[in-house]
């Protein structure tokens, strides 16, 4: 079970690609002593096929790293999954115990950590932490083929065999996250989620473990899913973006509709707000006002407050998820008014009423 | 800080204090033990130091309406004495600790702050101060001198300060290293601004734990040394009636009453403060689960690279 | 531009060497972290110039130079004509107020138990500055407003965890701003904030340079915000300045190998894009054992066997930058340069 590797459909087939996790409306609250709960996701869904990269963005505080926590079991004792259900190889991850989803974590389904500088143990050797990663899954083994399996883990992720006795201390930041990454392989997982695998590395490290994990979705016919804030990340590895803000889904489409037909007024100023090498002087737009407050968070649309477009029913009504056409979603009551790409909203921010409440 | 921001924090960390369960226990009990102490003339029905005559049925009385709990050794009532009793349990706990955590702060910070050879020196100090084994040497000390309260304040508050001085260099090295210390060092601030406006403050809430539980070992020393009969005998304190009690004869005429009594109000006393100390650090500490800081405080955005400390994922108030 | 006044900051030979603690009794040599090594460079009134590079590349040990906070071990230092590099005590202090810095992290670099009030006015408590109570809540107000914190009052009392992270960052700006110095150095000042409040604090910045002809010194990493706020770039390699010029110049015409590097792999919002990435491979070395010669030489896509050999300078070339690579032809100038 452990050395066999999977064949890998690409992008141009991606939609003939078996589906491998189906995520359904999934809530997710957070319990606090004296207050309502907070909720920190509300109905998200998305579909993963094999050998797909989905990128999940959004920025602090709108459920991504909750989405993916609630997605492997492991949220902190204030979590609630409330409603949902994660269709992952013909059982609902959310219906299956404790001991259960352990046999899934890791062996299917496994994480490579936010901050993975500092999720190693310093006084564990590497070896050790990988070799540990894949005994607990399948049960104590010859040492000898223990070792052999840590070899070849460190050598697919670009470590040399002779530094996997050394500590964690001893390997620079990028070496660090390459081992993260050999831990989540471990055993043959076929989905990986990398969270903000990239954040807080030099640009060219930062490119590097993007080449890895490139080459690592070739040839062992991963399935990823990236949680990031950044966009450039995101347009350069994934096939798919669910754009997330406040909690809710504000688009889901392909890389290629997101970047050029933005839908969602969110998207857009994203976008907008994101600096391009290739035209560096071009004005960059911010959002005003910050991201909402999951125990205060606004009736109606999340994003009304900031939004250059809101109007009334903005602040009222929720919007729904709407289809706009195959494979392309987006939350917002005026989809229709924009059908255009970029160019139709390039609006002056018009700071609505809300806006000026939430600076005070 | 301004009069106005310390009222704020005051204000804010009074109200996360009150509903501190805890907390509010160890400090009514505390209170109360400060009130009998204070009003001990006006509570106690005998002057416990006028000198009576006695005739062989007053001693050891048993709990009667005239001396609801009972007569010592020499026939006085126990519960005046107890009352009187009070005042030199507190005196002595809360002056030594004072002093000890004077000293103790004073060599924290500068140990943590300077670092270097004054810390080396420093620490190793307190470490030596550490390993002695503070009991005897109090007893030694307070033997060789003059038994007297002044001398056990002393004493007990030369000895005391060592965890404090620990505790005091660690928050200190930690508070040094943070970005805001930099920043005033990057405006031009010298060392005294920076201690007094950065440093200190950060560090106070934990002396002032520390000052509290210091306060019950203070008080679980001076009773100790009463008992072993090395403090003023003319002074009253619960130490002193264990001390007479257990000398005397209490225990084989049965008369519990003067036992279980300053035993009983030696327990009441460091329950108090163990209580108000530790609902004390619930609320100043940080890490722990509510804290001053989170007066008032809506969920802020995340930081997308979290300090260490904070919890991945899991948006909590008061954080 | 820059003839007219002469530039604020003036950097010449700069060197900043930190001494390894030897474990081993018997080590020949001392050995050094060459963390700054022979930096030149100028940041002339009212310029916005950004410092680019790696980690290890030096540009945070130059700020820290700059600001007083380390000593420099020899190289000519000075800022607003005065050479800080023989300054102390309170002459040291009196030069902080041409230079302010802002720092990277909006969480860590506020006093939590202070409020905005204090912390905007602690600078001038700190100098000696504006005795009277109420001309200092002034100076407060004022430079508060200055960086976009409006309605002032309303922030003096709160306390900096009440505040999100961009009105933080704004807090720390305003209390670099409450001195009025000449230059603000704003080490990573958006790294950590979400990607839709970055544009404002870098349109502040910019907003600052026009109104109060403020100086902007800014360390970064990231090449998409350099590309919109710098005058001009210098980027940084294991000490050295390896390449220095206008913006544009140089985003859009690199010639050192490790900036076509860098700008080949910084990320691009652009799915259809498809761009030649230059990945080098390894990471940066250690500034203690410098390879000889040109010292990016072991990590070069082009390097020849001169560089090896020859360690190069800064020079003039025909794209309108300076360069220090072997393999870029200089320009030819007819005269002294």
């Amino acid at each position: 079970m452990i050395d066999q590797p999977r064949s890998r459909s690409r992008a141009a087939d991606l939609d003939q690609a078996p589906i491998l996790l189906e995520l359904s409306h999934l809530s997710t609250d957070f319990l606090i002593k004296d207050s309502p709960p907070a909720h920190a996701l509300v109905d998200v869904s998305f579909t993963l096929r094999e050998g797909e990269a989905l990128g999940l963005v959004g920025e602090s505080g709108c459920g991504k790293t909750t989405m993916m926590l609630s997605l492997m079991r492991l949220l902190p004792a204030n979590g609630r999954i409330i409603e949902g259900t994660a269709q992952f190889g013909g059982v609902d991850l959310f219906s299956l115990s404790e001991k259960e989803i352990a046999g899934v974590r890791w062996k299917e389904i496994s994480m490579i950590f936010q901050g993975a500088m500092n999720a190693l143990n310093p006084v564990r050797t590497i070896s050790d932490q990988i070799a540990e990663a894949f005994i607990l899954q399948v049960g104590r083994v010859d040492k000898k083929v223990v070792d052999d399996r840590v070899i070849s883990l460190l050598d697919l992720v670009g470590i040399s065999a002779d530094r996997r006795k050394q500590y964690p201390h001893q390997y620079s930041g990028g070496m660090r996250q390459r081992a993260m990454i050999a831990m989540a392989l471990a055993c043959n997982p076929q989905i990986v989620i990398a969270d903000e695998p990239t954040t807080a590395l030099d640009v060219m490290i930062q490119a590097q473990i993007l080449e890895l994990l490139e080459k690592l979705r070739d040839k062992l016919g991963l399935s990823i899913i990236f949680v990031t804030h950044d966009l450039g990340v995101v347009a350069e590895m994934c096939d798919t973006v669910l754009v997330m803000y406040g909690g809710v889904t504000a688009e889901y489409a392909s890389v290629d509709a997101i970047y050029n037909e933005p839908r969602h007024p969110y998207t857009r100023e994203l976008l907008r707000a994101f600096p391009d090498l290739n035209r560096p002087t071009a004005k960059l737009a911010s959002i005003p006002g910050f991201p909402p407050r999951l125990n205060a968070l606004p009736p109606g649309c999340r994003f009304a407050p900031r939004c250059p477009i809101a109007q009334d029913i903005c602040h009222i009504e929720q919007p729904e998820l709407r289809w706009i056409d195959a494979g392309h979603a987006a939350s917002c009551h005026f989809l229709d008014l924009l059908p255009d790409g970029p160019a139709a909203a390039a609006s002056p921010n018009t700071p609505s009423q809300n806006l000026l409440n939430s600076e005070s | 800080m301004t009069t106005t921001d310390q009222s704020v924090i005051i204000r804010g960390t009074w109200s996360t204090f009150l509903r501190n369960k805890m907390g509010m226990v160890g400090l009514i009990a505390l209170v109360m033990a400060i009130f009998i102490a204070v009003f001990a003339p006006l509570l106690a029905p005998f002057d416990p130091y006028e000198v009576v005559h006695v005739t062989i049925d007053d001693i050891y009385a048993p709990p009667s309406l005239e001396h609801p709990l009972g007569t010592d050794d020499a026939g006085r009532d126990v519960l005046s004495n107890f009352l009187y009793g009070a005042r030199v349990s507190l005196i002595v706990g809360f002056f030594a600790a004072f002093i000890s955590i004077v000293i103790g702060g004073s060599i924290g910070i500068s140990a943590g702050f300077f670092g270097g050879a004054l810390e080396n020196g420093l620490m190793r100090f307190t470490d030596i101060m550490l390993v002695i084994p503070d009991f005897p040497l109090i007893v030694l000390l307070v033997a060789l001198t003059k038994p007297s309260l002044l001398n056990i304040i002393l004493v007990i508050g030369f000895l005391g300060w060592t965890s404090s001085a620990r505790l005091v260099r660690s928050q200190t090295l930690s508070v040094k290293e943070r970005k805001y210390v930099l920043r005033a060092r990057s405006i031009g601030a010298g060392n005294p601004h920076i201690i007094r406006h950065h440093i200190f403050p950060l560090v106070l809430p934990l002396m002032v734990v520390n000052t509290v539980l210091i306060i019950s070992l203070a008080i679980l020393n001076e009773s100790v040394l009463s008992f072993l009969g090395l403090s003023d005998p003319t002074m009253i304190s619960w130490g002193q009636m264990l001390n007479f009690a257990f000398s005397r004869g209490a225990m084989s005429t049965g008369a519990w009453w003067a036992l279980l009594t300053p035993g009983l109000g030696i327990v009441w006393l460091v329950l108090a403060c163990t209580l108000l100390g530790h609902g004390l650090e619930q609320v100043l500490n940080p890490r722990l689960e509510t804290h001053h800081l989170s007066v008032g405080a809506e969920m802020i955005a995340r930081p997308k690279i979290p300090p260490a400390h904070l919890e991945e994922g899991a948006p909590a108030p008061g954080d | 531009m820059e003839e007219a006044l002469p530039p604020i900051i003036e950097i010449k030979a700069l060197c900043k060497y930190f001494p390894i603690k030897q474990t081993n009794l018997f080590d020949r040599e001392e050995k050094f972290v060459h963390a700054v090594d022979d930096v030149s460079l100028v940041v002339g009134v009212a310029e916005v110039l950004a410092l680019v590079g790696e980690s290890g590349c030096g540009k945070s040990t130059l700020a820290l130079t700059l600001m007083g906070l380390e000593k420099t071990t020899s190289g000519s230092l000075q800022i607003a004509g005065q050479e800080v590099t023989e300054l102390k005590g309170s002459g040291l202090r009196a030069m902080r107020r041409n230079i302010q810095m802002i720092f990277q992290d909006p969480y860590e670099s506020l006093n939590p138990l202070m409020s905005i009030g204090d912390i905007v006015a602690e600078p001038l408590k700190v100098h000696g500055l504006v005795k009277d109570k109420q001309a200092r809540q002034e100076r407060v107000l004022l430079a508060l407003e200055d960086a976009g914190l409006k309605p002032a009052a309303s922030f003096i009392q709160r306390l900096p965890h009440e505040l999100s992270g961009g009105q933080r960052q704004r807090v720390v700006i305003a209390a670099a701003l409450v001195l009025e110095p000449k230059v603000l150095l704003a080490d990573e000042p958006v790294s950590m904030l979400d990607v839709s409040i970055r544009a404002e604090i870098l349109n502040l910045l910019l907003e600052l340079r026009e109104r109060r002809g403020v100086s902007i010194l800014m360390i970064t990493h990231d090449l998409g915000t350099v590309g919109y706020v710098a005058d001009r770039i210098a980027v940084m390699y294991l000490g050295r300045i390896v390449e220095i010029g206008p913006t544009l110049s140089i985003m859009q015409n690199p010639q050192h190998p490790y900036s076509k590097a860098l700008l080949s792999v910084a990320p691009v919002p652009n799915p259809r894009q498809r761009r030649e990435r230059i990945i080098l491979q390894g990471e940066t070395p250690n500034p203690i054992d410098l390879p000889p010669g040109c010292r990016f030489h072991p990590r070069c896509p082009v390097a020849q066997p001169h560089c090896s050999q020859i360690d190069p300078r800064l020079r003039l070339i025909p794209a309108g930058h300076e360069v220090a690579c072997l393999e870029v032809k200089p320009k030819i100038t007819s005269g002294p340069g």
